[in-house]
């Protein structure tokens, strides 16, 4: 019984292609984003994700509508849109944050004001807002599994680095590591991380895959790995199980992927709470 | 990335030469120059923006100074991984995911180089420099359960296992009870031993003048150094602290001045 009920929506190839995209964004996102959480970078995530849409709508009205290449949208403009970011957080006429809402609230209305030059434009609109995942092609896929394991092999081939300028920079520059090609290279990879996503999720709930499922293991453990490990899978989980609820309460994808990882955190949270009582 | 640079042992260890630094036009070292020499073990006081911070981060090469220049052992700071920094307590996010290990781990990884992973040898090395500093037992601790002068000690392991021949402590004994105060004024005794040559920015001028060989006192510019004797005279300590102060006359002739500026913005907090 409940094997049919498992099995029923992997019949389809869009439910099976749906679910491993959910699986390996979520992984992904989940790893870099223990980085957001640690750096305290989760406004950033979630601006550069809104940043990015008039990139998407550019190449939307370039292309006609054809989905396939918008991923490569999508990643130059987050490349640029993180850098640009970062530079902004080193100014010192306004602070960091206004700079970055002033800029992320102004990108993301011209990108809404370009998209809507279309006639029907609705629906596409809402699947670059709030994400398609039914919607992956196979292309998309290799996109996503390409992209998603350059994203994971760079975190572990710089994995003393990162940790070092996450806990301590002044030890990071003496040292000698190049702290600021450090900070670029995290920046690029958050943002390769928000185009792989983009299918998934959409970029209004990107910030939740970034920091949800890396703050809830971050209740549950002290070490680093294990905190990656546990984002991972708690990610990973919510994008199955979300999938599920998705296609059994006819639920928007993105948002119940995003919904599953929420109540993963409230019960971490809550257990947490109960055991230091 | 991860220079390694041989030193010249006939160069003191540090050389600082006529350094001024300004940060947005306003002056906040003037023309400091000394050196040190192996093994010295120096204590630079002064009150609060005197510029103890600001000097640690041009010796350690993360700044850059707009005038003069600093030598290590003959060339420029930003080419050595022998320099290390140990934090204020209170910079320090002490709920990070890491182990006492882990942390001291990081000291290494200048030695390990690019995309090399620790192996057996550098975890025996870690283990060994905790050993040093009598926190061995602690080493799986997660860091926020460590006690303040149990921290210290991690942070001075860190510097062992990066091998380092000059340390640089911001505000180590602040924020110490008494005993976790001479724990770690013993555990210079040990540094020294290894030749390690160390400057500490405290604001205790009576453990300044009983446990260094000499004392910087620092107002923007070096307004005396040298031994606790000729540093430590009123005149010296009002031109530093202006009227901040108050004086107590030893039964040495030394004065100590008992500097209400610890209990204001500067100070430790321990999360």
């Amino acid at each position: 019984m409940f094997i049919n009920w498992l099995m029923e929506p992997l019949q389809y190839e869009f439910m099976q292609r749906g679910m491993i995209a959910a699986v390996l964004v979520g992984i992904v996102c989940a790893v870099i984003g223990t980085y957001v959480v640690l750096r305290g970078m989760a406004f950033f995530g979630d601006a550069l994700a809104h940043t990015i849409l008039p990139g998407i709508a550019i190449g939307y009205l370039i292309t006609g509508g054809a989905r396939d290449t918008l991923f490569w949208w999508a990643l130059g403009t987050a490349v640029i849109a993180s850098l640009g970011i970062g530079a902004i957080s080193k100014q010192a006429e306004i602070k960091e944050d206004t700079a970055i809402g002033i800029i992320f609230a102004g990108m993301f209305a011209l990108g809404i004001a370009l998209i809507s030059t279309v006639r029907s434009y609705a629906v596409d609109l809402s699947h670059f807002l709030f994400g398609d995942v039914l919607g992956v092609s196979t292309q998309s896929l290799w996109l996503i599994i390409v992209f998603g394991a350059i994203v994971l092999l760079t975190i572990a081939a710089f994995y003393k680095e990162f940790l070092t300028l996450s806990f301590d920079p002044i030890l990071a520059a003496t040292l000698r590591m190049p702290v600021n090609l450090l900070n670029n290279l995290l920046l690029s990879l958050i943002a390769v991380t928000v185009a792989v996503s983009l299918q998934t999720v959409g970029v209004a709930l990107m910030v939740a895959m970034l920091v949800t499922p890396a703050a809830t293991a971050s209740l549950l453990t002290q070490r680093l790995p294990k905190m990656m490990m546990l984002s991972a899978f708690f990610a990973a989980l919510s994008g199955v199980i979300g999938l599920y609820l998705s296609y059994y309460l006819s639920i928007a994808s993105g948002a119940a992927i995003v919904l599953t990882a929420t109540v993963f955190f409230l019960f971490a949270f809550l257990w947490k709470r109960m055991k230091s009582v | 990335m991860y220079p390694h640079i041989n030193h010249q042992t006939d160069k003191p260890i540090l050389d600082v030469r006529e350094v001024s630094v300004r940060y947005n036009g306003r002056v906040a070292l003037e023309d400091i120059k000394f050196h040190l020499h192996i093994g010295e073990r120096i204590a630079v006081v002064g009150p609060n923006g005197a510029g103890k911070s600001t000097l640690f981060k041009v010796v350690s090469g993360v700044l850059q100074p707009n005038v003069g220049e600093v030598t290590i052992s003959g060339s420029q700071p930003t080419v050595h991984s022998c320099i290390a920094y140990i934090p204020q307590r209170s910079q320090v996010d002490w709920n990070f995911p890491v182990s006492v290990a882990d942390v001291v781990m990081m000291g290494r990884s200048a030695k390990l180089g690019l995309l090399n992973w620790p192996k057996k040898r550098d975890w025996d090395f870690v283990n060994h420099a905790l050993e040093t500093v009598e926190i061995g037992n602690l080493s799986k601790r997660q860091i926020s359960q460590l006690s303040g002068g149990q921290q210290q000690r991690m942070f001075i392991a860190r510097a062992l296992a990066q091998e380092a021949e000059l340390m640089l402590m911001d505000e180590p004994l602040t924020g110490l009870d008494t005993p976790a105060q001479e724990g770690l004024l013993n555990l210079l005794d040990t540094l020294r031993e290894q030749k390690v040559t160390v400057m500490v920015a405290t604001h205790d001028l009576e453990q300044a003048a009983k446990h260094f060989d000499r004392i910087m006192l620092l107002n923007k510019k070096i307004v005396a150094f040298g031994n606790a004797a000729e540093v430590l005279h009123s005149d010296n300590l009002l031109h530093a602290y202006g009227g901040r102060f108050r004086t107590v006359e030893g039964k040495d002739g030394l004065v100590t001045v008992d500097d209400s500026c610890c209990d204001e913005g500067e100070h430790d907090h321990v999360h």
